[in-house]
């Protein structure tokens, strides 16, 4: 039973990691996309999405199987019950991704316009982020974890910025508000991206700890 | 804190629990090969605590040691103390007999005697004491109640045990064991072999019991003894290894020998 629940779990984190590209993927595409105004990109994205959609519910059916057959305890049950969790923060990422870039598509039909440059490093970093959180997660790395925490008060800060920004281009400019304001709505994506990272970091730390947000849970 | 631990916390702090059986430095031979090597355990009082651990880990023996079942082989022997109700099971005045009435023990092999059911539970309270026929009955009646047989053998106590299921001969077992109204009950393996509705009953009475009686288990397996106990010890190679509240010890094992044992990584 130990073999082949170790390398079940193995298995698990090979999807897991197959997961976290594809929206690591998005991220990024939806970055570019947005900064190239290049509708085929976006459409990918939304595309992508799906599979993204098909591999969360591949991953949660494999996860409840491993908790019916092997009963597993201490870390092994840390660790299923936190994927179960950080599943949902992935899959949000990758809506997160898709409903960038669908605003993406319109904004590339639209004049071109002048892009904020800290969208982009918005879009970097929290790209970043992601990246780390699951290779914290997977790595079982407390460390990098905390890391992924304490990077998300910058992605709060750009955040800030781009709003500012955006408030004085619609005083300055009310003819461009629409555009304004789809720009705050892309900034409020990926600085909600950045907050389901430090989720996952969160449950990398519980998966190791039993402690989630400085509160034992188990 | 998980809702689980804090419940088990405050029921024991709330019954401020008493030792029940305290367990001081023992170890155990047989000839001179050494078996248990200085273990220190409390048990307390209405309370189930599961001992587990791999195959040759000391654990029956461990509770074997408790009603001096041990001393049945000649070979055996031990050093160290075990108090009972704070008393030690080896004062000269203790008498054996007694101490297995008030520490009894149920074993892995139902062993019901070839007679009816309802001797079967008559036998033990016949020797102790005389006792009127309504009596007795009243006794049989009781123990079958608390080991949840009666509804299922009230109406043929008079047919032979051995008719019984395998997981009714247990549970008859059980209901023998406390018709001697012990203090401590001891079960080594109960549910080996029965299948998992015997084993879900079995497991249903011992949380019953546990009002009344002391309960120390040696667990089917390690499933078992984070659904039945209270507090569990983990035994390795006659050493004790990790003792706590069963849910603390299950989600946080302190030793990493715990945690590769109820993880499945070794044993």
């Amino acid at each position: 039973m130990a073999l082949r629940f170790s390398e079940q779990l193995d298995e698990l984190n090979q999807t897991l990691t197959r997961m976290a590209s594809f929206v690591e993927q998005s991220i990024a595409d939806a970055s570019r996309a947005l900064r190239d105004q290049d509708i085929k990109l976006a459409e990918q994205i939304i595309k992508a999405d799906d599979e993204i959609d098909s591999l969360e519910k591949q991953i949660e059916s494999f996860c409840l199987q491993i908790l019916l057959l092997h009963h597993p305890v201490a870390s092994d049950l840390r660790y299923i019950s936190s994927i179960l969790k950080v599943l949902t923060d992935l899959e949000r990422i990758g809506d997160q991704a898709a409903d960038i870039s669908e605003i993406s598509i319109l904004l590339a039909k639209m004049p071109r316009h002048q892009d904020s440059p800290y969208i982009f490093k918005m879009a970097e970093l929290t790209q970043k982020m992601v990246i780390d959180c699951i290779d914290a997660f997977i790595k079982q790395d407390i460390q990098l974890a905390e890391a992924v925490i304490y990077q998300d008060d910058e992605v709060d800060r750009l955040f800030q910025v781009i709003k500012d920004y955006i408030f004085t281009m619609i005083r300055t400019n009310a003819q461009d508000a629409d555009l304004a304001v789809d720009y705050l709505v892309i900034a409020k994506y990926f600085e909600r991206i950045g907050d389901h990272a430090t989720n996952i970091a969160e449950w990398a730390i519980f998966a190791q700890t039993g402690v989630h947000k400085k509160r034992r849970i188990i | 804190m998980s809702a689980l631990m804090d419940a088990q916390r405050s029921e024991q702090s709330l019954k401020s629990p008493q030792d029940m059986v305290i367990i001081k430095n023992l170890d155990f031979f047989y000839a001179n090969k050494q078996v248990i090597f200085d273990l220190n355990l409390n048990i307390q009082a209405n309370q189930i605590l599961s001992v587990f651990g791999p195959a040759n880990s000391g654990i029956t023996t461990t509770l074997r040691s408790i009603n001096r079942l041990y001393e049945m082989n000649p070979k055996a022997r031990l050093q160290g103390e075990i108090y009972l109700n704070q008393r030690s099971i080896f004062d000269s005045d203790v008498s054996v007999t007694e101490l297995r009435r008030r520490v009894g023990m149920v074993f892995d092999v139902p062993t019901p005697l070839p007679m009816s059911i309802f001797d079967n539970i008559a036998y033990g309270p016949r020797l102790k004491k005389k006792k009127r026929k309504a009596e007795i009955a009243d006794i049989v009646e009781e123990a079958l109640s608390m080991a949840a047989l009666w509804d299922e053998t009230k109406d043929r106590l008079h047919t032979p045990a051995m008719s019984l299921s395998g997981g009714q001969q247990q549970r008859l077992c059980i209901a023998r064991v406390l018709a001697l109204q012990p203090e401590v009950i001891l079960l080594d393996r109960p549910c080996s072999g029965l299948d998992p509705i015997s084993t879900a009953r079995i497991e249903e009475s011992l949380i019953q019991l546990k009002k009344r009686f002391t309960i120390v288990v040696a667990p089917h397996n390690v499933q078992q003894a984070g659904r039945i106990s209270d507090r569990v010890a983990f035994m390795l190679m006659g050493k004790l290894i990790e003792e706590g509240i069963s849910a603390e010890v299950f989600a946080n094992p302190q030793d990493q020998r715990t945690s590769d044992y109820i993880t499945g990584r070794f044993g």
